[in-house]
């Protein structure tokens, strides 16, 4: 019995809201002291956000951010994971990619913008290729590391059994490599969110990011500014907690057996 | 059952014509380097095994033991001489011999079912289904066919691992101390399922070991092999008839054979 299980499942909701309720209260009463014109307060910012609610641009926004990510990252997924595979069942196709990839890592695709709109222009695409990018290098890394993590003794008796090289991959190293690939995945989709925000800041006309940053330069829209971030944070919890779920299903689960 | 022990022998000269083996190993030689030297682990092992017998590999840590079963199995290319089945040189794994590990082997994204099932694609759905089945019931895990990896004990994991092994029907089984992390009582309960297996399929058995006992219960044959470089250093006739009396003064007297052979005395 791990001590998670022993909370009692009112006390698992009961705690955070209580947490949540003081931080709102915090905030209030730290707006109503310090007597701020420009900061908002938590009920300002409900009222703004329902504003944007009613006239239907906060659901175009959020789609719009939703949908940059999903189609950036499921492209860095397609492309990743066969790529990480490959690389970790081919040594020396690694070796040979690695000083390329590990020079493109660390530059944080918020310095591709210029580059981004030098390619794609203003727009959709651009906003796109910069969460690919985000997404892209941390898959590849999780797939090619978990790959060289896969016990040597599940490939002998994969290759035991008859399978051939591209079976072995197929049937056992990917699926023993899956939990830590998952970690990776999950990681990688906090990075595009992140990175989508950035980028709509400048490359896009729409989107969560860009939001924040018009409601700031028209008109100082702090009440906008404000609850955009809230919202972003909101999605991007609800975005790791669908990855979480997935964690539990049998076929991966032993692989975070000290989680479960 | 009787079996002959007419053709077997003990020392370390092997004839070279033995028609009926099954398994040849022949001048066999391993050397790995090693930061630039060469560790020779295995040198000049020679030995014959027939067709359903059942041979154990005994003695200390580190004088190649797994290493001889790995180039047995094909997993392994040797330095110098070569293994035989059927007359044919090893050159790679093969699914008719089947390499046993302790539980680690068990792969933990399938089920018990999927397991015992995963060198079975060639076959039918429903044909898959009625062997997996019948190697559940062998081995007794009727119930848990649905369960994952992680929620079985050592025990019941080694069972899905022999059972893979029996389920693509292979000639030769090669066991790499496959109860060596099993609790004393489990492990007993598992020598005799094994044979009873053994009993039921006439498989041909290479069983490494480093327990003398668990040797002298279960083998036709105990192949002793010396400390690095592994050589063979006897082959030891064990002339008892299933199920084995552990008590009787010719167990005893095998078992302190071997244990003196191996340079221990009788008390610790
Ligand atoms: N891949 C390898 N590279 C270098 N040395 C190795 C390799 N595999 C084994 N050895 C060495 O070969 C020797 C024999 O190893 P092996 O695993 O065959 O011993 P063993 O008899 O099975 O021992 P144990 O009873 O502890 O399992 C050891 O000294 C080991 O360090
Ligand atoms: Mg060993």
């Amino acid at each position: 019995m791990t001590p998670a299980s022993r909370i009692h499942p009112v006390e698992r909701w009961l705690w955070p809201i209580l947490a949540t309720a003081v931080f709102l209260l915090l905030w209030h009463y730290a707006v109503l002291w310090s007597g701020t014109r420009i900061f908002p307060s938590p009920r300002e910012v409900e009222l703004g956000l329902s504003q944007l609610t009613h006239r239907g641009v906060l659901y175009r926004d959020i789609v719009d951010s939703l949908r940059r990510v999903a189609i950036g990252y499921l492209a860095a997924v397609g492309a990743g994971i066969p790529l990480g595979l490959l690389l970790g069942w081919y040594p020396a196709a690694e070796q040979t990619v690695n000083p390329a990839i590990q020079l493109l890592r660390p530059i944080s695709p918020i310095a591709w913008i210029p580059v981004a709109i030098l390619f794609f222009g203003v727009g959709d695409d651009a906003a796109i290729f910069l969460v690919f990018l985000g997404a892209f290098f941390p898959i590849v890394i999780t797939c090619v590391d978990a790959v060289s993590n896969v016990p040597l003794i599940y490939r002998r008796a994969g290759s035991n059994f008859g399978l051939t090289a591209p079976q072995v991959l197929a049937r056992v190293v990917f699926p023993a490599a899956l939990p830590q690939i998952l970690v990776g995945l999950r990681i990688a989709l906090g990075i595009g969110w992140l990175v989508v925000v950035a980028g709509e800041m400048i490359a896009v006309n729409s989107g969560l990011g860009y939001l924040i940053i018009d409601s700031r330069n028209s008109g100082k829209r702090y009440d906008l500014v404000v609850g955009a971030m809230l919202l972003i944070g909101i999605i991007g919890l609800a975005l790791d907690a669908v990855f979480r779920r997935l964690e539990s299903i049998k076929p991966v689960r032993w692989g975070f057996r000290h989680e479960s | 059952m009787i079996r002959a022990s007419a053709d077997s022998f003990t020392g370390d000269a092997m004839p070279r014509a033995s028609a009926a083996g099954k398994l040849r190993v022949e001048n066999l030689g391993v050397a790995f380097q090693r930061e630039g030297a060469t560790l020779p682990v295995l040198d000049d092992v020679n030995l014959s095994v027939r067709d359903g017998e059942f041979v154990c590999l005994l003695g200390p840590s580190g004088c190649g033991k797994s290493t001889l079963l790995n180039a047995m199995a094909g997993f392994l290319q040797p330095t110098s001489g070569q293994v035989l089945v059927d007359g044919e040189v090893v050159r790679g794994p093969d699914p008719r011999r089947i390499f046993v590990f302790q539980e680690r082997g068990v792969f933990p994204w399938l089920t018990v079912a999927g397991n015992i099932g995963f060198g079975l694609g060639k076959l039918s759905r429903e044909e898959r289904a009625k062997r997996v089945q019948h190697y559940v019931q062998m081995v007794g895990l009727q119930g848990f066919e649905k369960s994952y990896p992680h929620e079985l004990s050592g025990g019941m994991k080694q069972r899905v691992e022999v059972a893979r092994a029996l389920a693509v029907n292979p000639d030769v089984l090669f066991l790499d101390e496959p109860f060596g992390a099993l609790d004393s009582i489990t492990r007993m309960v598992m020598r005799s399922e094994l044979l009873r297996i053994w009993e039921a399929e006439r498989k041909t058995i290479l069983f490494v070991t480093h327990d003398i006992d668990e040797a002298v219960q279960l083998a036709d044959r105990v192949v002793v092999i010396s400390a690095r470089p592994g050589r063979i250093q006897q082959i030891v006739d064990v002339d008892l008839q299933h199920p084995r009396d552990i008590s009787s003064p010719r167990y005893l007297k095998l078992r302190d054979g071997i244990l003196s052979q191996i340079g221990l005395a009788h008390r610790i």
